[in-house]
């Protein structure tokens, strides 16, 4: 069974269907890729995973290592080893980085059996974690993300997920914002925390990131469906293409059939791509 | 002779009645600095009245009406007392100080423990300074808080006039010029006990001279066992003077549980590059009142002005603040903060008036709150009254509900959703609970806003 198993999900927010039967299977040691145009429900997808209530979950099922998911509070998954790295990470002022982390990874660890962290084993997990987003030691010690700038919150994100150690991380556009060094340091961070055990959904809307961290699989995301999962290549296939010969309901090569050539002026035949 | 209020009367009766009962003590202690002003006071008082709803400054706080019920308009009883035990549970742990104590309003010289003072300076009973620094009272009593005076706000001057008309005890600091107190001033204000409401009247005066330095921790508290009686009301009247150079922190807690109310005014005057800081803090009451006025006279003052309130059950909680900047070239900084949960009312008003001719002030004024329930209400209205071109000041006013993003980001960390509001909420206080000088008092106040909402003491200040 794999550790997470995603059933024809269907998602709507106030009566707008933003999922339309989204199937995905994710194994430890796997590493996949969701790529899509804006508003194609990448993003929601991830939230969904990570547990934000005002989504409906109209249709299908979401297995986490066997347990139905989507009946399961968003801190309930997190101590089960989900993760989700923020698009937009939360500016929490006041709340000391050291006291929210201290708890953070002590809530995780009871739930899974483990021993509270110590004092002095908390201080050297930081440290070691830090470094390996580059994240300056002092940002450790300040207010959660405030003031930090936005390769900052996203190094920080990465270090969370190394701090807390999940099974499954799900990244929501880690990479957007991010010039090309710290998108180097953020990947440098994920390689070092694959492992056999670990799942990654990287959800981008760019290519680039798939440069550093190298994915087992590329999904496609148009529409609200997966429209297309092939492996590292198809995300460079995406980025020279875009998504245009994609869309349409569901099958692709009826919308490429139908001219969409013409319309984007892609020269390219879409046809070989296209088969799903 | 203490009068029981009858229901006949109209309210303000009631007192005027009282007054003419006073004798002995309340009526002839102290000195004529006080004395004098007695007539006079329950004059304007008379003619003013308790202050309703149709003033503007007391347009969502009716003091009149909140005081129809029956309670004895008490002169301080002589020597109302509390047990050893009861102050020393009171006490700030690590806080070393010289500790005062009040009893239904009269300065406890048996709990008190003051120790030992720097030369010349005095700590201790309002009625006794008054008689051991007749000078200083003539040079200062009823000089801020002083309702006579046409500059004065005669919307704010009823309470201070009936306070003046009854004063009788409270505290009295004095710090000479160039002296500093190394040690804080811990006031702890208890009830005296009893099943009967009490109007009570404190009075209390500060005065730091030239060059001289004072941190004062007050701290309004009711013990289990020493309740208010519910209905009981207080009107409390302080005022400071701050001497050219001189440093003045001034903490006040309001924790006196559901039935006590109170009425505080505090009028507070320094002079040139001195630096006046205070902050007042509700915890609980019935209904609470605070009138804090600021008057840097002289250039290159600072003035800090914070406040936290936290408001739940029926409590209603209002703080009117005035900055008066007489003079150029000062800095004033507000931040007043509330959480009001259940059927709690919160009022801020806070005023900045920058006078003809003071230039290059810095003046700012922030009130943010959050409201954790539909039923809680928050009227909030930061005002600026600029008669000067060359300054620089703002004001903002802000009142939402918890951050739902911040609590899922917290949630999708492992943290449970009752822990992340908690966090969040002793966050949102944490800027203004930092603002306090005093580790021991910092340190108390996490405690409690940790406790109020449930988060234990896992969030540290300061690191």
């Amino acid at each position: 069974m794999p550790l997470l198993e995603i059933e024809d999900l269907h998602i709507g927010i106030e009566d707008t269907e933003i999922l339309r039967g989204v199937d995905l299977n994710a194994d430890g040691g796997e590493v996949h890729a969701i790529m899509g145009p804006n508003g194609s429900g990448k993003s929601t997808l991830a939230k969904v995973l990570a547990g934000r209530e005002e989504y409906e979950v109209t249709q299908g099922s979401v297995h986490y290592d066997g347990e139905d998911l989507l009946e399961m509070e968003a801190e309930e998954r997190a101590q089960e080893g989900v993760f989700m790295a923020f698009q937009y990470p939360v500016e929490l002022p006041g709340v000391s980085q050291q006291n929210f982390l201290k708890e953070s990874v002590n809530a995780v660890r009871e739930a899974q059996g483990k021993e509270e962290l110590g004092a002095a084993d908390f201080i050297k997990m930081v440290r070691e974690k830090s470094d390996l987003v580059d994240l300056d030691e002092a940002l450790t010690k300040r207010s959660v993300n405030e003031g930090f700038s936005g390769g900052e919150k996203k190094r920080n994100e990465i270090f969370h997920l190394a701090m807390l150690e999940p099974r499954l991380a799900i990244l929501d556009e880690t990479d957007s914002g991010l010039d090309i060094d710290a998108l180097r340091i953020v990947a440098d961070g994920v390689n070092q925390l694959r492992d056999s055990d670990r799942a990654f959904v990287i959800i981008t809307h760019y290519q680039r990131l798939l440069n550093y961290i190298e994915p087992d699989y590329v999904h496609a995301m148009v529409d609200g469906q997966i429209a297309k999962t092939g492996d590292k290549s198809l995300a460079v296939e995406l980025e020279e293409r875009g998504y245009e010969w994609l869309s349409g309901d569901g099958v692709a090569e009826s919308k490429a059939s139908e001219g969409n050539a013409s319309e984007n002026g892609a020269a390219t035949e879409p046809e070989e791509a296209a088969v799903a | 002779m203490p009068a029981t209020v009858q229901e006949e009367l109209s309210t303000e009766d009631r007192f005027l009645q009282a007054f003419e009962g006073l004798s002995d003590e309340a009526k002839n202690g102290t000195v004529e600095a006080v004395q004098g002003r007695r007539r006079r006071a329950i004059e304007q008082f008379e003619a003013l009245g308790f202050p309703t709803n149709q003033l503007e400054a007391y347009k969502y706080t009716n003091v009149a009406k909140a005081l129809r019920h029956e309670y004895r308009i008490a002169p301080a009883e002589a020597a109302p007392q509390a047990s050893t035990e009861e102050v020393e549970a009171l006490l700030l742990p690590d806080l070393d100080a010289h500790v005062v104590v009040t009893v239904g309003g009269r300065y406890s010289e048996e709990r008190s423990d003051v120790g030992a003072l720097p030369n010349g300076a005095f700590v201790g009973s309002f009625a006794e300074g008054a008689n051991a620094h007749p000078d200083v009272f003539d040079a200062h009593y009823g000089q801020y808080a002083d309702f006579e005076s046409e500059a004065g706000d005669p919307e704010q001057s009823a309470m201070t006039a009936l306070n003046a008309a009854f004063a009788q005890d409270g505290l009295f600091l004095y710090v000479p010029e160039d002296v500093a107190l190394d040690k804080p001033v811990y006031a702890l204000h208890l009830p005296s006990a009893g099943d009967e409401p009490l109007f009570a009247q404190p009075r209390h005066l500060f005065v730091i001279e030239e060059n001289a330095e004072a941190r004062l921790i007050e701290m309004r508290r009711a013990p289990e066992q020493r309740e208010h009686a519910p209905g009981s009301f207080t009107n409390a009247v302080r005022e400071a003077y701050v001497g050219a150079h001189g440093h003045f922190d001034h903490y006040i807690v309001q924790d006196e549980g559901a039935g006590a109310s109170q009425h505080t005014t505090f009028d507070a005057y320094h002079e040139t590059e001195s630096v006046f800081d205070t902050l007042t803090v509700t915890l609980s009451g019935d209904l609470v009142r605070n009138n804090l006025t600021i008057t840097p006279a002289g250039e290159f003052c600072e003035s800090h002005l914070n406040g936290l309130y936290l408001g739940s059950g029926e409590m209603h909680v209002d703080n009117r603040t005035i900055v008066e900047h007489a003079a150029p070239d000062c800095v004033s900084n507000q931040l007043y903060k509330g959480i009001l949960e259940d059927d709690a009312t919160g009022v801020f008003n806070g005023r900045v008036h920058v006078h003809r001719g003071s230039q290059r002030i810095n003046a700012y004024q922030s009130n943010k709150n959050i409201v954790l329930e539909r039923s809680a209400q928050i009227y909030s209205k930061p005002e600026l009254e600029i008669y000067a071109d060359d300054v620089e000041c703002s004001h903002g006013s802000t009142t939402g509900e918890l951050d739902e993003d911040a609590i899922f980001y917290l949630r999708s960390r492992g943290i449970p959703a009752e822990r992340a509001r908690a966090m969040l909420l002793g966050a949102f206080a944490r800027d203004v609970v930092e603002s306090v000088r005093s580790e021991p008092l910092a340190a108390w106040l996490t405690d409690e806003v940790g406790a109020r909402y449930g988060a234990g003491q896992a969030l540290g200040v300061g690191s």
